[in-house]
């Protein structure tokens, strides 16, 4: 139930009979190899798995240190690894009985692969946005009512993810007894870390094989981006007993020594927030703090009990890349390879790129390439000019 | 036999966010609150109120746009102490707790003259460390129940508040409903068959009729919370009178 003292279930009273359901449900489900083969068959034929790992020669080449490899969760339908938890958990809502889906998104890719999801298996879809985002956004707003989803705008808080969430539990604890909420990554209440990390970790298994395909080694170096974890947490679970430094960036803003970032685990405080008891960006009193990152995927106040244990033990290290330098990594990835990366995986490329050229060439570094950057142009556009 | 350590019943429990519009109105809003109410909650804003509806939601914001801190709200009860012996709860999220440090911060509390605390987001299973201290401090402890609350729970639950046990009266976030649904009833009913503390009912409580029919069916306090903050809500830093007056027409109506 708790990663070390991280995790946890801080709710209302009323969300623990739901969530021991989820529970329960979830361990069923774990062993029932007719959901297992159903999940399955849509992650390869509907959301586009295995992905490939890609060496990105170029790259390589200009930099001149070791070689990077690329996991192409760009390449999913929708556009990121979102898809691989949607549709797991979907199914497990379906499994359950539940007729109605809601989730929370900053960006709106969390909301678009579960409005994929629902429209998908035929359920009643409620996403939750951050007034600031809906505005920011509006792309991904237009996508998700496309997909039949309803898209409510959060006036309250800082208007950003952290309030979306606030709203969706609301929504949830009212209505949990024909819904499902979806949570879009390794946070909240147990059992939703392990659930988003076990449907996302498909991610790390591939790539184990792929690589050892490929090099016949396991890797020296995993680079992720951290906003919550869940892309991260899914490449890294499968190499948790392995001998393979595993990198989280986090988002550095404007800087870390500005107001104006969301690195929860460098620079943030253990504190207990939507469900769990983590690392959070807070005032003295335990206020928690309106974040910053160009990534708006990144932009969230907390971060995964799961990384807070992983860096407590020292098992994971967790860094920062800023604004620019991960406008920087967008830039030279599109150059290079002609991939546009997902602003949030930038972060990771970004950190990548630092450190290849201080190994050694017959080295390897994977990038969990979580997702695409077409959603994120305007941004770079406006940013660039 | 029901053991009433903080009131008897019925007793009328009211609530106010502190620091909304500001901590100095807190005191003032609480001496008019007193003058009828037998238990005083007091809110403390926090960032991010999950289990709170629309009105305590921007009482929350607006409290911390004005810059009302923890220390202002123990200081604020300490005042209220010079003037009245009524118990006062503290209502808030273990964020407030855990970042201050829960010793730390109960024994504060404890110091500024605070009976009692609620915590909604501390469930038993993470409030091992709360409980100890809480004993430590005689603070009293409020834990909360709802509709779906299995009653092996109920029982634990019960044995956990040393305070009163807290029923919340509906599936959803706090503010004023226009009729108490039958889940408080049915709620109501299965918690007296296993509880010893006294018994309390909040969430969507805000009209006379609304704590008559509850103090009829025998429970032993009612919350009202958003049909007050919404008073301050239309009057601001004016809205003692109308405050004194919305309490006591509820207790009128006990």
């Amino acid at each position: 139930m708790k990663f070390g003292e991280f995790g946890g279930r801080f709710v209302p009273e009323v969300l623990i009979p739901p969530l021991e359901e989820l529970e329960k449900a979830y361990k069923d489900i774990k062993k029932d190899e007719e959901f297992q083969k159903k999940l399955e068959y849509y992650l390869k034929n509907y959301a586009g798995r295995p992905t490939p790992l890609y060496f990105a020669e170029n790259l390589t080449k200009k930099i001149g240190g070791a070689k990077i490899y690329l996991k192409r969760e760009d390449l999913l339908h929708g556009g990121a690894h979102k898809i691989n938890n949607t549709i797991g958990q979907a199914l497990l809502a379906k499994h359950m009985g539940k007729s109605r889906l809601v989730a929370e998104t900053g960006a709106g890719q969390h909301g678009v692969a579960t409005a994929i999801a629902g429209a998908l298996f035929g359920m009643k879809t409620e996403v939750y946005m951050g007034s600031e985002d809906v505005e920011r956004q509006k792309m991904n707003v237009f996508r998700m009512k496309l997909l039949g989803a309803k898209v409510h705008s959060v006036e309250s808080g800082s208007r950003t993810l952290k309030d979306a969430i606030n709203e969706a539990l609301r929504d949830w604890v009212a209505s949990f007894e024909n819904t499902h909420y979806l949570i879009g990554s390794v946070v909240g209440p147990h059992p939703y870390p392990t659930i988003v990390r076990d449907f996302q970790s498909v991610i790390g298994k591939e790539t184990k094989k792929q690589l050892i395909g490929i090099e016949g080694n396991l890797p020296d170096c995993i680079v992720a981006c951290v906003g919550g974890g869940s892309n991260a947490i899914g490449i890294f679970y499968p190499f948790i007993n392995d001998k393979v430094r595993l990198i989280g960036v986090e988002a550095a803003g404007e800087g870390i020594n500005t107001k104006k970032h969301s690195a929860s685990i460098v620079a943030g405080e253990k504190g207990v927030l939507h469900g769990m008891l983590s690392y959070f960006l807070q005032d003295d009193d335990g206020q928690i703090m309106v974040t910053h990152s160009i990534a708006a995927g990144l932009d969230y106040p907390g971060v995964g009990p799961e990384h807070a244990y992983l860096n407590e033990i020292k098992r994971a290290e967790y860094v920062t890349v800023n604004d620019k330098q991960a406008l920087r990594a967008f830039v030279e990835l599109s150059k290079t390879e002609s991939i546009l990366p997902a602003l949030e995986s930038a972060h990771a490329l970004a950190y990548a790129m630092e450190i290849a050229g201080e190994m050694s060439k017959d080295e390897v570094i994977v990038v969990n390439l979580s997702g695409r950057g077409d959603k994120d142009l305007e941004i770079v556009m406006e940013a660039l000019i | 036999m029901t053991e009433y350590r903080m009131f008897k019943p019925p007793a009328l429990i009211t609530f106010i966010t502190a620091g909304y519009p500001n901590i100095k109105a807190t005191l003032e809003f609480m001496l008019s609150l007193d003058k009828h109410a037998d238990v005083i909650e007091l809110g403390m804003p926090f960032s991010d109120p999950m289990a709170d509806g629309k009105v305590i939601q921007k009482a929350n914001y607006r409290a911390l746009k004005a810059g009302t801190k923890i220390k202002d709200v123990f200081n604020v009860v300490k005042e209220f102490r010079e003037y009245s012996n009524t118990p006062v709860i503290l209502m808030g999220y273990y964020n407030l707790v855990y970042k201050r440090g829960v010793e730390r911060f109960i024994k504060e509390a404890n110091t500024s003259g605070v009976d009692g605390m609620i915590i909604v987001d501390l469930p038993l299973e993470e409030a091992e460390e709360y409980l100890r201290v809480c004993e430590k401090y005689d603070m009293g402890t409020v834990f909360l129940a709802a509709p779906n609350t299995p009653e092996e729970r109920l029982r634990m639950i019960d044995e956990a508040s040393s305070a009163f046990v807290y029923l919340i009266s509906l599936y959803g976030t706090t503010g004023a409903r226009n009729k108490i649904s039958e889940l408080a009833f049915n709620l109501l009913n299965k918690a007296k068959k296993v509880c010893r503390k006294p018994l309390a009912v909040g969430f969507g409580v805000s009209k006379p009729k609304h704590v008559k029919d509850l103090i009829e069916v025998g429970v032993d306090g009612v919350v009202v919370g958003s049909a007050i903050v919404e008073i301050i809500e239309k009057y601001g830093e004016n809205a003692a009178k109308e405050l004194e007056k919305k309490v006591r027409e509820l207790k009128d109506a006990i």
